[in-house]
């Protein structure tokens, strides 16, 4: 009769690169929390490493890149491959901010599973994560 | 990938310093997923050999700056350090928000750091079970020195003396006088206290209200103790009074070590988790009891919870 408790998915929301932009980040920290996910948010100016490193000991199902400053061609590409190089590349990435339409393919093809651009709706981005998550696990 | 591999490899690993391996260990451990038993099983004999460091005191006190702080100290004498930082489960929608990390960035990139955020989940205190378990992954991962921040809900933190060696207490100039660390709760289970922020006006007058409530216990008559409560001022943000602070942990320490508090003190925690695995094995069988039939009879007044609850656990 007692409900069992699902355990709470776990995501890194990060913001690689160096512009110090991160409302948005927090917003999304915000509506994840509120949506029942744990979240571990590292703040900014963080490089690939410490991005991975954070990822492998805290063991999250996936990881959010905020960037605003345009280098996430170069900076998304690079977490997903230290990832792999850890032995993490189930780990689901995904990405956000100030990213150009016609960046999206590329960066899916190097391993950035989606990109949510400005406008996005909070609830897409839950519903994305628990989809995805959901038929992972 | 880890996450099919059996208990025994991957408590081997664990033991042989794999990163990768303690991460998943302390997520089946945490998740009370299926192994977690096993794991703690093969862990066990590894354990009481790190100093448990429980860092307490109210939210916005500088628990996490502080525990950067105090990981420096330790990495400069060459240790492995672990860091268990839990945060509050929002009751509401069972997420949460782990911010502590953000606080101990400079250590985010040296393999001899492993931080690891908790949720409560519900626990009480910030302590369950897991948490236990989740001291000894470290401990089996080699860390010579375990932190466990604690939620930071201030008053009532007694829970840590349970799971640490050494309880330190973290407060600030301004933070109350000396009437509030007169009350009861964690006021008595600090090993160490420490006024941090002490760059902030008020820091001596915080620091003689501590030693003067610390010290009615003696003016009341109580005998002295072997190890006298010290209390030191540490400004965390600019490292000054930390590597005091870290001297203060060792020689509380080496005095366990002496004195047979330490082997005591372990009695204690073994003792509290033993209890809260039977407790959360004995409350899940007995849950699992309830069925349609039982909750019918309350319905139709034919038993009362009393007596069902009485006869449920007795079958």
């Amino acid at each position: 009769m007692v409900a069992t408790q699902k355990k709470p998915f776990r995501i890194l929301i990060a913001k690689p690169g160096l512009d110090g932009h991160d409302r948005g980040a927090k917003v999304i920290v915000r509506a994840l929390r509120d949506a029942g996910f744990e979240v571990i948010y590292t703040g900014i100016r963080q490089t690939p490493e410490m991005i991975v490193q954070a990822a492998l000991q805290e063991d999250v199902d996936a990881i959010g890149l905020s960037l605003l400053s345009g280098a996430h061609m170069t900076l998304f590409p690079q977490v997903v491959s230290l990832l792999k190089e850890k032995g993490l590349g189930d780990v689901l990435v995904f990405g956000g901010g100030i990213i150009p339409d016609e960046d999206v393919p590329a960066l899916k093809e190097k391993g950035v599973r989606e990109v949510f651009g400005p406008g996005t709706p909070l609830s897409a981005i839950v519903d994305y994560l628990n989809k995805s998550l959901g038929q992972e696990r | 990938m880890a996450r099919n591999g059996n208990a025994a490899d991957l408590a081997k690993r664990v033991l042989a310093g794999d990163a990768a391996a303690a991460s998943r260990a302390l997520s089946l451990i945490i998740d009370e997923a299926a192994g977690a038993d096993a794991l703690i099983r093969s862990f066990f004999a590894s354990s009481g050999r790190s100093q448990k460091i429980g860092i307490c005191g109210p939210p916005g006190a500088g628990k996490s700056t502080l525990t950067g702080r105090l990981i420096s100290q330790f990495r400069k004498a060459g240790l492995k350090v672990g860091v268990l930082a839990v945060d509050p489960s929002s009751p509401i929608s069972g997420g949460a928000f782990l911010g502590d990390r953000l606080r101990i960035q400079e250590h985010a990139t040296d393999s001899g750091v492993f931080i690891r955020s908790i949720a409560t989940r519900g626990m009480v205190g910030g302590v369950s079970h897991s948490i236990f378990g989740a001291i000894h992954v470290l401990e089996a991962f080699g860390c010579a020195k375990i932190i466990v921040e604690t939620v930071g809900t201030g008053q009532d933190e007694v829970v840590i003396a349970k799971v640490a060696d050494t309880v330190v207490y973290v407060t600030t100039p301004q933070m109350g006088d000396e009437i509030q660390a007169m009350k009861a709760g964690v006021m008595e289970v600090g090993d160490v206290f420490v006024v941090n922020k002490a760059d902030l006006s008020g820091k001596d007058k915080a620091i003689g209200d501590l030693r003067s409530a610390l010290n009615l216990g003696r003016a009341a008559g109580q005998e002295a103790k072997p190890w006298e409560t010290p209390v030191t001022a540490t400004t965390a943000t600019t490292g000054e009074g930390v590597a005091e602070l870290a001297a203060i942990l060792d020689s509380h320490w080496a005095y366990l070590a002496g004195a047979g508090e330490g082997r005591r003190r372990l009695m204690e925690q073994h003792r509290e988790e033993l209890s809260l695995y039977l407790s959360r094995r004995i409350y899940q069988d007995a849950l699992q009891k309830i069925g349609i039939r039982e909750l019918e009879a309350l319905v139709e007044h034919r038993t009362d919870p009393a007596s069902l609850g009485a006869r449920l656990l007795a079958k």
